[in-house]
């Protein structure tokens, strides 16, 4: 449940449910942020759900903080949770050509690199939340043994459907954009499509994720 | 088939299709996007006889220069702008921002500058021919969102218009955007990860809006502010006007096209009522902050909005 609210500025409410970053938190999160989409409480422009925070920003014309923050303490819950999740199957190539930090991850973790994509392949991951850019998905949480720090220099361009690890978690590059995840593949697959309005986005929060390994002439010929 | 445009023989730097932004989509990734300065768009709009849902070319320190093909159109340009128009017969009018003005097939508009300013807008009534994405036309070049496969305008390019037949008449107001000497805040929700001279020098020391600043943040210099808690926070959602500080304790001050989110603390936002004029901050300009409680942000932003409204309802 919430923890606590406060503002986020003066046209955004700040809910905390906590410091913990597990499934449990996070469904929580979610629960919430479903029920709230479905109200569609008059004023709220933009609902943010993350590993354990729930964002909500609102139209100062229309609705004050304090009134909207009485509705959400008020908010009596519908067991969302776990509607309409799915489990999805990503393909992933691991050729050098894209698995560009693979030999950091090595010496660093001084763990062999087919250890690390053993490890990596036979996971099933949890999708915490989409955001940063467009439909990128953040998905916990990774074996222990391939757990390591950002990058200390964030690379200016990471190429788009590169597949990054830091700490216990794992994303997918949607578009090419800056970032500082170890990156250890790349998928073929379209995870955010701008022409589908109704769907974009391939992962969703409360997701399921795992991966399978492709030959790079699989990729190439990759046709979705 | 309409086949009424106009022609961009001269892009500009940043010129995109812009409204009053995206909503609801923060937690797939898309942010707000839409006009970095609403008043001057809702000012635009209404001097062309437009709604508030019809896209605007927002344009950067340079604008383009169109040529008008197959039709006649009112036109408007707002923000502190510099434009000329050239119509067929080789005269050259100089421009005026706040007045409506026609422009007749064959007739090009050189929008030439902004001054002292960012951005500004370029209206026609009808507005642009463009598909929305997510309900709004809004261009967000970083994320490659909306229409245009969510790039800025390029040379050659055609934008078609709805060209909507319409009586010409003179509107005009008095408007020019006051500067604003101190950009107010509410303190964030990781005020006290700060040293306490690194709070203090947030709130007395001078900054300077530097180079790095486009529609997706701006970047100010100053005093260093030192982190004594913990420099990455979890990645969290994010709203414009969140200024957060990474752990070279130079602060980023979130614009429409920000990330959703961020993993950096956050030390201030920026007052909803301050947001237009801080974005037509140029690079160099020297800036301050100023610390107001919630309810004082409420009253500025009610007044905010009773300024506008009284400014829209000069146009008549």
């Amino acid at each position: 449940m919430i923890k606590n609210i406060t503002n986020l500025g003066d046209a955004a409410l700040y809910c905390d449910f906590g410091n913990e970053i597990d499934q449990e938190t996070n469904l929580n999160v979610i629960k919430y942020f479903k029920n709230l989409k479905e109200l569609k409480i008059e004023g709220i422009i933009n609902i943010t759900p993350s590993y354990n925070k729930l964002i909500i920003s609102f139209d100062q014309s229309v609705i004050k903080y304090e009134n909207l923050k009485n509705k959400i303490v008020d908010l009596k819950l519908h067991n969302k949770e776990n509607q309409n999740n799915k489990l999805i199957k990503v393909p992933m190539c691991i050729d050098e050509e894209f698995s560009l930090d693979i030999k950091r991850l090595s010496e660093k973790l001084k763990v062999k690199h087919d250890q690390i994509y053993n490890s990596f392949f036979n996971k099933e991951y949890y999708c915490y939340m989409t955001g940063f850019i467009a439909g990128m998905p953040f998905l916990g949480d990774t074996k222990e043994n391939i757990r390591l720090n950002r990058l200390e220099t964030p690379r200016v361009k990471v190429p788009k459907g590169s597949i990054g690890i830091t700490e216990q978690f794992c994303n997918i590059y949607t578009y090419e954009s800056p970032g500082g995840w170890n990156i250890i593949g790349n998928t073929p697959v379209k995870i955010f499509d701008q022409s589908n309005q109704e769907n974009p986005t391939l992962i969703n929060p409360g997701d399921k994720v795992t991966f399978y390994k492709i030959s790079k002439k699989e990729y190439q010929n990759y046709n979705e | 088939m309409n086949k009424s445009y106009f022609e961009i023989l001269r892009p500009g730097i940043n010129s995109t299709f812009q409204d009053l932004g995206r909503f609801n989509q923060h937690h797939i990734g898309i942010p707000m996007s839409g006009v970095m300065d609403k008043r001057n768009y809702l000012i635009g709009n209404k001097l062309v006889g437009n709604s508030n849902n019809i896209s605007a070319i927002e344009f950067a320190y340079q604008g383009p220069i169109l040529k008008l093909k197959s039709a006649k159109v009112i036109a408007a340009v707002t923000g502190n702008v510099t434009f000329q128009i050239l119509r067929t017969n080789s005269n050259i009018e100089k421009g005026k921002c706040y007045e409506t003005f026609e422009l007749n097939d064959g007739d090009q508009i050189d929008i030439i500058s902004t001054n002292k300013s960012v951005y500004g807008y370029f209206f026609i009534n009808g507005g642009f021919k463009a598909e929305t994405f997510w309900e709004s036309f809004s261009i967000n070049t970083r994320a490659k969102i909306g229409p245009n496969e969510g790039a800025k305008f390029g040379i050659n390019q055609k934008l078609f218009i709805k060209n909507k037949e319409n009586k010409f008449q003179k509107k005009r107001i008095e408007y020019l955007s006051s500067k604003i000497e101190f950009i107010r805040v509410l303190k964030g929700t990781n005020f006290n990860y700060f040293s306490e001279e690194g709070k203090n020098n947030f709130f007395t020391k001078e900054f300077v809006v530097s180079k790095l600043t486009d529609r997706m943040g701006m970047r100010i210099e100053g005093p260093k502010i030192k982190n004594i808690f913990e420099s990455n926070i979890r990645s969290e959602g994010l709203i414009k006007g969140v200024i957060q500080v990474p752990g070279d304790g130079n602060p980023i001050i979130m614009l429409s096209d920000y990330g959703t989110i961020g993993g950096y603390p956050k030390i201030a936002v920026v007052i909803s009522s301050d947001y237009d004029r801080l974005t037509q901050l140029t690079p160099g300009s020297k800036i301050k902050f100023k610390s107001v409680e919630l309810e004082e942000a409420e009253n500025l932003y009610k007044l905010y909005e009773i300024e506008t409204k009284s400014i829209l309802n000069q146009i008549k």
